[in-house]
């Protein structure tokens, strides 16, 4: 068979299957995440996955090959216009340059749901489900602050952040633990731009257990009292804390981190961390199934949680030291939650 | 007496005295001309190590004054070798690799893919740690086998093959572990073996850990064979000119196949390292080491077109990073301008060695 032949016996084989497909009727929907290799896409994929059989939806997944693969989302959300789905949910990559192909898809009548990350501007989407990432911040902020007692008032913090572009989730967090602790955040856009001599020094991780490790190594070469250590996420938590223990320090210091991960929470535990902020990425993507297929049904736009410019899908702080005033859930029960 | 006697009155049996006594003159003409540029090239010639040597010496002084005494404790020098240790280990791998004027892309993947192999054997699986661990250094043989065979067997460029390979043992590694972390907690129930790469001797206030005492010994060791063994000297020959080495009758291939296997071994002690360092074993760990090894070896002032560099070279350029990483940190300089200046070393680097190879 030459390469026409086949060519044409692929045409036919389409025009024949695609009646077939569209009697079926089972709407499409996509899902796209930065990456395939985090584990919070991963338990993203699983709950959209489950969410879809159960009500019938079919989807396709996708997902960039790096954080910030710009370039696979859009070819994605192309793919998935041509398919004729009803609806994306995506973790963007890059908020800001994946803007104008979201604009085609929603042009062509596409729900468009933001996971996790908002896009920039956030309404370029239809609706956002994140987790509130600043009240995640506050929470750790405050238990931190409550832990101490009278002590924060002269405490040592240790910020280990993610990088240095500053991208929404890491300055959320940032600032929002700032507040949490009684920290004056200045412009609540930017980290390191506060005056509080409290703060011993700011440092980036990668969001990955060699970054923390060797940020927490060189802040504590610049300040040996920190007690204090707010980290972005477990595995810069866990990295923080081989830094401490290497200098017999782990005892003394309180960790706090964002996440919600199973070997984050076993650390809470283990009082490697002191308190973490739980997301719940299964949540984030069973939600977005049902929103896109609400919108298939009724046309209906998902609505906006109170007070808030997206739909919070819950965030849960996780220890075994629970604070007065402060909702909080002990790791064993942390531990039938937690998602990677 | 005058040339012109000489002239007029020589015989023809005087002429090699004539000779001799021109030929010292003529011999010395240009040396008292060799400008300072040219002395010091003939010096970085001589000496691959020399540059960067300087530029480290250079930095610490620098970092001294601008930080102050904080810098220079032993505490901060063992720490800065510490944090050099997963990268000087990947670099002695690269170097032996760029030696042959190839390059090596997936030391990065082969340590992460070896160290889910380690943890994985011995916590889920539950093999003794030391049967986890030799399994590991053979996976890593095992992946620089396949490097070496795409090279020698299929004649493939080095560069696409480990582009290739880097996918490969980066989705294995994905694959294999459910891209689930292992906790430090679980590693020291199941396998203290392998963290004793993290554990440290401390003297004089410094604290070196085992695992850079491994990357040290392994230096001397590679050393030893470039300079003082046949196939160190194939090593070479290899890199620097391919077509003169098999007229010599050295076997390149086995050679090149040689030293793929031997990179990808000690890219796994590489892994070994990496889980006594931070502690867990995450299979998303080391995404930068690649470029980051590339980067120390050219810091180091080998060259990239093969033949030519020295093995101690890469521990400088690892340590160059690491004390300018550790000294802007220290003196609280924003991340984005160590990334600068990481960057201008490497152009500086690659300049330096583009001048030195102009014999």
């Amino acid at each position: 068979m030459n390469l026409k032949s086949g060519l044409l016996a692929l045409a036919v084989s389409t025009a024949l299957l695609s009646p077939l497909a569209l009697a079926d009727k089972a709407p499409i929907v996509g899902l796209i995440t930065k990456t395939n290799t985090n584990p919070f896409f991963v338990k993203m994929r699983e709950g959209a996955q489950q969410r879809a059989d159960e009500t019938g939806v079919e989807l396709r997944t996708f997902s960039g090959r790096f954080d910030g693969d710009n370039e696979s989302q859009v070819q994605a959300i192309e793919n998935l216009i041509a398919a004729g789905a009803k609806g994306i949910l995506i973790a963007p990559s890059d908020p800001v340059a994946v803007v104008p192909a979201i604009d085609r898809a929603r042009a062509a009548g596409l729900l468009v749901i933001a996971l996790d990350t908002p896009l920039s501007p956030a309404d370029a989407a239809d609706a956002t489900f994140a987790t509130d990432n600043y009240k995640a911040g506050v929470l750790i902020g405050q238990w931190a602050a409550q832990t101490l007692g009278d002590q924060a008032a002269d405490a040592r913090i240790a910020m280990l952040n993610l990088n240095s572009s500053m991208i929404t989730v890491d300055v959320a967090r940032n600032q929002g633990f700032m507040e949490g602790f009684g920290i004056d955040v200045n412009d609540p856009n930017r980290i390191g731009d506060e005056k509080d001599p409290r703060i011993a020094g700011q440092d980036v991780t990668s969001g990955a257990e060699e970054g923390g490790r060797r940020a927490m190594e060189n802040l504590l070469q610049r300040d040996p009292s920190i007690n204090v250590v707010y980290t972005i996420n477990e595995p810069a938590a866990a990295g923080a804390y081989e830094a401490l223990r290497a200098v017999g320090r782990e005892k003394e210091v309180l960790i706090v981190s964002v996440d919600g991960g199973c070997p984050g929470v076993e650390n809470v535990r283990d009082s490697v961390i002191g308190a973490t902020s739980m997301q719940f990425p299964l949540q984030m993507a069973s939600m977005g199934v049902d929103a896109v297929l609400e919108f298939a049904k009724t046309g209906q736009k998902p609505q906006a949680s109170e007070g808030l410019d997206f739909v919070n899908t819950g965030v849960e702080l996780i220890t075994d030291q629970p604070q007065e005033g402060l909702d909080s859930k002990n790791s064993a029960e942390g531990l039938e939650l937690c998602w990677g | 007496m005058s040339e012109s006697q000489i002239l007029s009155t020589q015989q023809p049996a005087d002429h090699e005295r004539i000779a001799d006594a021109a030929s010292g003159a003529v011999a010395e003409f240009n040396l008292p001309q060799a400008t300072l540029a040219e002395k010091a090239h003939r010096f970085f010639h001589s000496n691959p190590t020399a540059a960067p040597s300087i530029v480290l010496l250079l930095a610490i002084g620098a970092f001294t004054l601008i930080v102050g005494d904080r810098f220079l404790q032993p505490f901060n020098m063992s720490l800065i070798l510490q944090q050099v240790t997963i990268i000087g280990i990947l670099g002695i791998a690269q170097t032996l690799i760029i030696l042959t004027a190839g390059i090596d892309l997936s030391v990065g993947a082969i340590m992460v893919l070896t160290s889910v192999v380690m943890g994985r054997m011995a916590v889920e699986v539950g093999l003794p740690p030391s049967a986890a661990l030799g399994l590991g250094l053979l996976t890593g043989a095992l992946c620089g086998f396949i490097n070496g065979q795409l090279v020698t067997r299929f004649k493939l460029p080095p560069f696409i093959v480990t582009l290739g390979t880097w996918n490969i043992f980066f989705a294995l590694n994905l694959w294999y572990s459910k891209s689930e972390t292992i906790r430090a907690q679980a590693i020291d129930n199941a396998a203290p073996l392998l963290h004793w790469t993290g554990r440290t001797l401390e003297f004089f206030g410094a604290k070196l850990t085992y695992g850079s005492l491994l990357m040290l010994a392994l230096f001397f060791i590679i050393w030893y064979a470039l300079n003082w063994t046949a196939w160190g000297k194939h090593v070479y020959a290899t890199g620097d000119d391919p077509a003169a080495a098999r007229l010599a009758g050295i076997r390149t291939d086995r050679v090149l196949l040689s030293v793929y296997v031997v990179a990808g071994v000690i890219c796994a002690i590489g892994a070994w390292a990496l889980i006594g360092r931070i502690g867990s074993v995450s299979p998303q760990a080391g995404m930068t080491a690649n470029l980051d090894s590339i980067t120390a070896v050219v810091i180091g002032g080998c060259s990239l077109f093969g033949g030519r560099g020295a093995i101690f070279g890469t521990l400088i350029g690892a340590l160059i990073v690491g004390v300018f990483r550790n000294g802007l940190a220290l003196a609280g300089v924003d991340v984005l301008w160590q990334e600068f200046t990481i960057g201008l070393l490497i152009i500086v680097a690659v300049g330096m060695d583009q001048w030195i190879r102009k014999v």
